[in-house]
């Protein structure tokens, strides 16, 4: 397969004041690729994201994502990517339902086509008897699989997913990890932000951020083999600990 | 205790970094005082009226003379027909028209009488009477000036004495009620909301778990309040003083307790509005509709009580302002001592216990 | 068309919350009920008494005056004014009458004799009034006294101007045709202006503010759809007031009910725009709430609600022209009660139009999808 590069991030910085949270990170990711955005709490992952997304103005560098320019095409670049945060923003107070068709509805969707993708959800979640529920009664494991497949509602190219698996059991995350895997087989890109590191075992390739700067950046077998570790959890302990820089 | 202090700690550090609510905290009362203090008045100034003078001769230009000049009136218009005096009062801009008969000098000599009419705009039926009031008492002192040789007999001559308010300020009449809506917002409100949030972030569950005791966290939630209550107390006290010269008659401790116990009656409120309310709005809404205009309207201390209707008397028993408004003011104004004040701090005590009791059955309820 | 997905789910949420439907519907008509009651100045049912140290026909006769009126209640007769002053003290009473001895004596020999009225003046509109309603007994008593004992010649007296009063628009002068706009008002305002200034504080709170930045919904139909809802309820809740005015209160609708709905709609705008400026410019509900209360003082304050604005000193006036609730009470109340019309209005109407478009400008500027 050739590679088509649909981000592309050359010197990306951003400045709080005179904190650095991000500083000077570069990478390109594959179209279909799963990639891993790994690091401890406050590493500048969320940081990098939103500036991705096109909520967050970056410092300095640049960015392109599915060829757009960060700083001038934000409204463009918000057509063709999905954004799933920390809180899994849904509606507490709308239904399952409800909140399916307000997310597809501000992305523009006909109403024809809304229709199709709530019977596709529920259907392919297995939910459809908790269609009429408020969000605030569902598992925290449901509400996440729903805010992911309300995030690719209108077919995006690239899926932005910030600790999508926070505070959930492992069967629900593995769940999870099989709905991002199948997504990326269908073409989609994957952004993911973590800091399970088993999770950083599913994606094809991952970056290790570090106080705002990208520590290491390769596949997990590759790693595993650079740092001569076993489990991504100990790769990723070392590289934190001795701030090994490898490239 | 240690634990405890450092919530509370946390509490205020919480409170404290928010500058723009701190800064509306401590600046309410200065801004409120100082609007009641200087922009509303019960007095006419400068009304703007039109004159429609039939005669034009030299008593009514000296009638006239007398009004614009009392400072009371300002001469927006003369008109020429009693068909402009209605489109005038649409235009909203005079308030007044005073209606001069024809040959009006000449009937006051010859017949002995004339007639003035005043037409008022009493859309606003009060500044109408006002008006009225003000300017038939001016055209009677000119005609007493008229008649001296006459010397009207005054058989009664009343002496009016204005007890604990000599000068009639009407910011003495508002000070008390501002001290009441204003640590009943602090205190009611702002706690109220602080906890709501917690209950609706979840974070309350995470305290309720830790070692800290229920009442325990909801102390540390409120004691913040307590101090930036207390505070705006003393600066209401102290712009009353120095900035109104208003007295201080009474024992000021007296009074800085009496405040402490309306601040825990408004703190217990506040919580009370807390343990019912699932969300930040529905607090805020239910202290603001069912706290603070009532507290507003039915503490008397605009509107007087004794005019409400029999139904909305009863109902002002049941405001605690309105209790905490007759102390501050017979302390401040009357120089009472505790025996003339005991049965109303009675009733706030009563009514701090009674809120007090139910808040906690509330909290537990939820607990378990 | 992608309005239409915001205004279904605001409308969801609004109607979801079983607490926030009395409140925003309920509460209002409620208050308003209550508060065209409370809010009156007039004064009746004063309680009174009297230290009479003559205890003569005619000191009764005096006092009897007083309790004949509506206005005065005779709560009881003291021997001393010292004792007297405890009625005072304990707000039994409000005024105190002070009769002299030898006040029947000095009346017959025709020598002016002196009465003291002790008022408290804790509410001073309410001492002002007592005052004028205490003179105009004296000076009725006074005039008695000249005709019956003293059979002073009456038509040399009466001799003069004569004034006669109108007063135009409010014959009876009833207070509540007056409040009740202006508590409408009052209203209106504060539920046009809390919901609004919290709203878009409470997506930031709960974080699905950022959802809808990522989205490519623009600025403007985020911002229509969220004011609309608001803007309705708060017509519809402007609406029931003045039947529920007409009906309970007996207010006046003299001039056009479009012109007012007009008014309104223009009005609201404006109040939701301030509102919304204050979510853009807040990070929690308990500051945009915070905030909002502390404008919507100072806009009731001198707003001329409850103390006329013409009373106000100069700089009070001039702070009002940006006062919305100064000029929408203004109007309100000269097209419900007075019937004025576009050309009346006119000038108001044009300058909270601009200022609506200013401050809805402001609040979209400052709403920023990116940061």
């Amino acid at each position: 397969m050739e590679d088509v590069f649909v981000i592309d991030v050359n010197k990306l910085t951003k400045k709080f004041g005179a904190f650095t949270a991000v500083d000077s990170i570069s990478f390109k990711v594959k179209k279909g690729e799963i990639f891993g955005f790994i690091g401890a709490n406050g590493a500048g992952k969320t940081t990098a994201i939103k500036m991705l997304c096109g909520i967050l103005i970056p410092t300095s560098g640049d960015a392109v994502v599915s060829g757009f320019d960060v700083y001038k095409q934000s409204e463009k670049i918000k057509k063709n990517i999905g954004y799933m945060s920390q809180k899994f923003s849904l509606y507490e107070d709308l239904t399952v339902r409800e909140n399916i068709k307000f997310y597809a509805g501000i992305y523009g969707l006909k109403s024809g086509v809304i229709k199709e993708k709530t019977e596709f959800i529920l259907d392919s979640l297995r939910i459809t008897e908790a269609g009429n529920r408020l969000i605030k009664s569902l598992p925290l494991g449901w509400k996440q699989k729903l805010a992911f497949s309300i995030a690719s509602i209108h077919n995006p190219k690239i899926v932005f997913l910030d600790e999508p698996t926070g505070g959930v059991d492992p069967l629900t995350r593995r769940q999870f990890w099989k709905m991002i895997q199948s997504a990326s087989e269908n073409g989609i890109t994957l952004f993911v932000t973590t800091h399970y590191m088993d999770e950083a075992e599913y994606c094809n390739r991952i970056s290790m951020m570090v106080d705002g700067r990208i520590a290491a950046l390769d596949s997990p077998m590759n790693l595993k083999e650079k740092i001569k570790a076993d489990t991504m959890q100990q790769v990723f302990i070392k590289i934190a600990s001795q701030r090994v820089i490898l490239n | 205790m240690k634990r405890f202090i450092g919530f509370v700690k946390k509490e205020f550090k919480h409170i404290l970094r928010d500058y723009r609510t701190l800064l509306i905290l401590f600046g309410m009362p200065v801004v409120q005082i100082l609007l009641f203090g200087f922009a509303i008045k019960n007095e006419i100034k400068d009304s703007k009226i039109a004159i429609l003078d039939r005669s034009k001769d030299y008593i009514t230009e000296e009638i006239t003379n007398k009004l614009l000049s009392s400072g009371y009136f300002l001469l927006y218009e003369n008109l020429k027909s009693e068909d402009y005096i209605e489109s005038e009062f649409r235009k909203g801009i005079v308030k007044e028209v005073i209606v001069f008969e024809e040959d009006f000098a000449k009937n006051l000599f010859g017949e002995g009488k004339s007639g003035i009419q005043i037409i008022a705009d009493a859309s606003d039926p009060n500044y109408a009477n006002m008006l009225i009031n003000y300017t038939s008492s001016i055209i009677n002192d000119y005609l007493n000036t008229l008649h001296t040789g006459h010397n009207i007999q005054i058989l009664i001559n009343p002496e009016v004495k204005m007890i604990y308010n000599p000068e009639i300020k009407s910011v003495y009449m508002f000070i008390p009620g501002l001290m009441a809506v204003i640590l009943l917002l602090v205190s009611s409100l702002m706690t109220s909301i602080s906890i709501t949030r917690e209950k609706e972030f979840g974070t309350m569950e995470v305290l309720l778990v830790s070692p800290l005791k229920p009442l325990q966290i909801i102390s540390g939630k409120v004691i913040p309040y307590v101090f930036i209550a207390f505070i705006d107390a003393l600066i209401i006290i102290f712009m009353a003083k120095y900035v109104f010269a208003m007295p201080i008659e009474g024992s000021i401790i007296l009074l800085i307790l009496e405040s402490v116990l309306f601040i825990t009656t408004a703190l217990t409120l506040g919580i009370l509005i807390s343990t019912i309310s699932s969300s930040q709005q529905i607090a805020m809404m239910s202290a603001l509709g069912g706290l603070m205009l009532p507290t507003i309207l039915l503490s008397g201390y605009i509107f007087p009580i004794e005019n409400m209707p029999y139904v909305l008397q009863l109902l002002s028993n049941l405001i605690p302002a309105k209790w905490f408004v007759i102390i501050v003011k017979a302390i401040m104004l009357k120089g009472l001592g505790f025996s003339y004040i005991w049965f109303e701090t009675a009733v706030l005590v009563i009514t701090n216990i009674v809120l007090f009791v139910i808040s906690i059955a509330r909290f537990k309820i939820r607990l378990e | 068309m992608t309005i239409k997905y915001i205004l279904q789910k605001e409308f969801l949420q609004i109607f979801r919350s079983k607490a926030m439907i009395p409140i925003i519907f309920l509460m209002p008509l409620f208050q308003l009920l209550i508060l065209a009651n409370a809010a009156t100045y007039e004064i009746k049912n004063i309680s009174f008494c009297v230290v009479d140290y003559d205890y003569s026909n005619n000191s009764r006769e005096f006092v009897s005056k007083f309790y004949a009126t509506n206005y005065f209640l005779l709560s009881g007769y003291y021997t001393s004014v010292k004792e007297a002053e405890e009625e005072l003290k304990t707000n039994k009473s409000r005024l105190i009458i002070h009769i002299p001895k030898d006040f029947e004596k000095d009346l017959l020999l025709n020598k002016n004799t002196k009465v003291q009225f002790l008022i408290n003046a804790e509410n001073a509109n309410a001492a002002g009034l007592i005052m004028n309603y205490s003179m105009s007994i004296v000076q009725a008593f006074n005039k008695q006294i000249i005709t019956e004992t003293v059979n002073y010649n009456t038509s040399n007296l009466q001799s003069g101007i004569y004034i006669t009063y109108s007063n135009w628009f409010n014959n009876l002068l009833n207070y509540k045709t007056y409040m009740v706009p202006g508590i409408l008002v009052a209203l209106v305002t504060l539920i046009g202006l809390f919901l609004s200034g919290m709203n878009i504080v409470k997506e930031k709170e709960t974080g699905t503010i950022e959802q809808i930045n990522v989205s490519p919904i623009k600025k403007y139909q985020f911002i229509i759809g969220k004011l609309l809802p608001f803007w309705i309820i708060a017509l519809i809740e402007l609406a029931f007031g003045i039947i529920l005015g007409i009906i309970i209160f007996n207010v006046p609708l003299i001039g056009n009910p479009l012109l007012i709905f007009l008014v309104a709609s223009v009005y609201l705008l404006l109040i939701l725009g301030i509102g919304l400026f204050i979510s853009t410019i807040t990070e929690t509900q308990q500051q945009a709430m915070f905030i909002a209360w502390f404008i919507m003082i100072i806009f009731l304050l001198l707003g001329g609600i409850f103390t006329p604005v013409e009373n106000m000193p100069d700089w009070a006036q001039t702070i009002d022209i940006f006062n919305p609730i100064a000029h929408f009470s203004k109007m309100i109340r000269m097209i419900m009660l007075k019937g004025s019309g576009l050309r009346d209005i006119g000038e108001s109407l044009m300058l909270i139009g601009l200022y609506a478009i200013v401050m809805l400008f402001l609040a979209t500027i400052r709403y920023r999808k990116k940061t």
